[in-house]
């Protein structure tokens, strides 16, 4: 296990410099002067040009440009924001509560929907409902989620008005942040109807984030069930004549879970991906939205903090899904 | 998508130990088409999209002949006119007209052109180019292999999204940066998914049979082994070329793909998105063409997927 866990953190290692080598990159690739990029649109006089490019460190080598970025960011130094002259780790991590609280939500939503529909569609092989589940599933995975978003909210904001259009919380309600879990908060601030607020501004990005989760856990779902009810055991267990649910519930379905579960870890860079749209629509002040807006309002120092904090983010998750993986099923451990 | 990542040991449409080193191992021979076809026309769901794919690919090059309007052509008289069916629509513009007088139905017919080009190109320049890294890769193992893969993981480490709109930002907003900027980011599944291919079909007897027979490294790599690891790389073709569509539609909505008045489908939802309440069919039609001609393809890479790759069968 020690060897595995070793081999997987050193892969990591390159990565982490690959990653940081294209956020350096980045801001250098851009056309035109990075330092009038980062002074953005009003420009600036000779002296503080002058003075900008040294501190930057523009005016040396580039690879004395690399290293020195790279040192800055193991001391914690990801570059302060142009727009709110605020450091970007600090900016980023006050945004992300609202990215993971509606993460979470999204794929609870997915498994608590999507293992059912896949149990029962498998145990209803071939049948009619079958088919129509996973028909919906397949249209699911194919939905463009943007547009999707734009639906709902014509039927539900628009046309039912049950649910708010954007934001996280109605403006009615002003609390402390002690969390940055919106629901979480509003449940300690002990105001009446914050909690229900604050869930009726969930509900349809929840929806909208989770849709392709879904889907592709309910076919997951189906296709492991379905393995594994051609298994040996199965029809050992039907014929020690326990009931069909303990059968499929018990005996089936814990096995097919172990594909289901990687499934539901790859998901994770699919909903940071998803998160960009689905925040970009619903105004959820997430860093989903905040890297769009720091790419449109040229925020530079923004976007390249944003993508080594991202990157490092899908890293630790996937090492941390991989070490999991490797703990239940030793034939990881050993393979690679 | 991700299941189809596994090596496909043995899983190619040509039998084990057949070809020589010059068999062209293409699907088109009559014998292994009709193999597939039956295979392929089993389902039918498969056969659905495969048709409704085709009269797409047709409407798409008759656009001109197709569309009852040019796609950019303004009628100041009728703005926002709602669909023919719905009360207050004209039967002169079917689905009705966006806020500046446009034909709807005309816009998706040349966007289909847009839409299916790009799922074209992206696939293209993606498969080319993991082919080509992919071979090096497995083929060459040793410095070259670890150096591609570790730039692959670090494309991973970022959501295809977010390298897209990076990249954008850096080429410029546009339809033609926004494909190579796709095709970046499915980059590292082809070059993953052929190294796997190639290492385990590299040991094989017919390799070392070709190499004896004096087959250069080259020879070897594009002629020999490359023709038996392409059914994952078709499945994974097929599949790609529907999410390219919808990361496309999705730079375009952002405003970081084709710019308007391009009738991409994605801008024109965009360009329709402060109206969603007031006229339902500017943003519902855009989307709903988007929705079909993804459905239509992913239909068709099961379909291809059952018949070209059964370890990576379903159920």
């Amino acid at each position: 296990m020690l060897g595995f866990l070793l081999r997987r953190i050193g892969l990591v290692i390159p990565t982490f410099f690959g990653v940081s080598l294209v956020a350096f990159l980045f801001i250098r690739l851009l056309p035109g002067d990075p330092v009038l990029l980062m002074a953005g649109e009003r420009g600036l006089s000779p002296e503080r040009y002058a003075e900008m490019m040294a501190r930057y460190g523009f005016d040396r080598p580039i690879w004395e440009q690399y290293l020195g970025y790279i040192s800055s960011l193991l001391g914690g130094d990801f570059g302060t924001s142009i727009a709110t002259k605020r450091p970007v780790f600090d900016e980023f991590f006050t945004l992300f509560p609202a990215t993971v609280e509606l993460s979470i939500c999204a794929i609870l939503f997915a498994v608590v929907l999507g293992i059912p529909i896949g149990v029962v569609a498998a145990v209803k092989r071939g049948s009619g409902f079958d088919h129509t589940l996973m028909a919906t599933a397949l249209i699911g995975y194919s939905m463009p989620i943007f547009w999707w978003a734009l639906l709902l909210i014509i039927l539900f904001s628009g046309i039912l008005a049950w649910t708010p259009v954007s934001g996280r919380i109605s403006l009615l309600y002003f609390f402390p942040q002690v969390t940055g879990f919106m629901l979480i908060d509003s449940l300690l601030s002990g105001q009446d109807g914050a909690f229900g607020s604050a869930v009726s501004h969930l509900i349809l990005p929840t929806i909208v984030l989770g849709t392709i989760p879904l889907a592709v856990i309910a076919r997951q779902t189906r296709s492991a069930m379905l393995e594994v009810l051609g298994e040996d055991y199965i029809r050992t267990a039907r014929a020690k004549g326990l009931s069909p649910a303990r059968v499929v519930g018990v005996h089936a379905l814990r096995n097919a879970m172990i594909p289901v579960i990687t499934t539901i870890g790859l998901q994770i860079g699919v909903l940071l991906a998803g998160a960009i749209l689905t925040e970009t629509i619903f105004s959820w002040p997430g860093i989903g939205k905040w890297m769009v807006d720091s790419i449109s309002r040229r925020d530079y120092p923004a976007v390249q903090g944003g993508l080594v904090l991202i990157a490092l983010i899908v890293m630790v998750v996937n090492l941390t899904v991989d070490m999991l993986y490797g703990l239940v099923n030793p034939k990881i451990r050993h393979t690679r | 998508m991700t299941d189809t990542l596994r090596p496909a040991e043995a899983a190619s449409p040509v039998p084990a130990g057949v070809p020589g080193p010059d068999a062209p191992a293409t699907l088109a021979r009559p014998g292994r088409f009709a193999e597939f076809w039956s295979y392929f026309s089993e389902n039918r769901g498969a056969v659905m999209g495969l048709v409704v794919f085709v009269v797409l690919v047709v409407v798409a090059i008759a656009a001109p002949l197709v569309a009852p309007y040019a796609p950019d052509e303004q009628f100041r008289d009728a703005l926002l006119v709602p669909p023919a069916f719905v009360e207050g629509g004209s039967s002169a513009f079917l689905l009705g007209t966006d806020p500046i007088g446009r034909d709807i139905l005309s816009r998706l017919i040349y966007g289909a052109r847009f839409s299916l080009f790009i799922g074209l190109v992206v696939v293209t320049l993606s498969l080319v180019g993991g082919i080509v890294l992919g071979l090096l890769a497995g083929y060459l193992r040793g410095p070259v292999d670890t150096l591609l893969m570790r730039v692959m993981d670090v494309i991973l480490a970022f959501p295809s999204l977010l390298l897209a709109l990076v990249m954008v930002a850096i080429l410029g907003p546009g339809l033609l940066n926004a494909m190579i900027a796709i095709a970046v980011a499915y980059q590292p599944h082809y070059v993953r998914l052929t190294r796997a291919a190639v290492m385990s079909e590299r040991g094989r007897d017919y390799v070392t049979a070709a190499r004896v027979a004096g087959a250069g490294p080259l020879r070897l790599m594009f002629v020999t082994i490359l023709p038996n690891c392409m059914a994952p790389l078709i499945v994974q073709a097929a599949l790609s070329f529907s999410s390219a569509i919808l990361d496309a539609a999705a730079l375009g909505f952002l405003g970081m793909g084709a710019q308007p008045p391009t009738p991409e489908w994605g801008t024109m939802l965009a360009e329709a998105r402060e109206y969603i309440l007031r006229a339902w069919w500017v943003v519902t039609f855009p989307g709903l063409a988007i929705l079909i001609t993804v459905l239509a393809i992913n239909l068709m890479g099961d379909g291809l997927r059952d018949a070209l790759d059964p370890k990576l069968k379903r159920s």
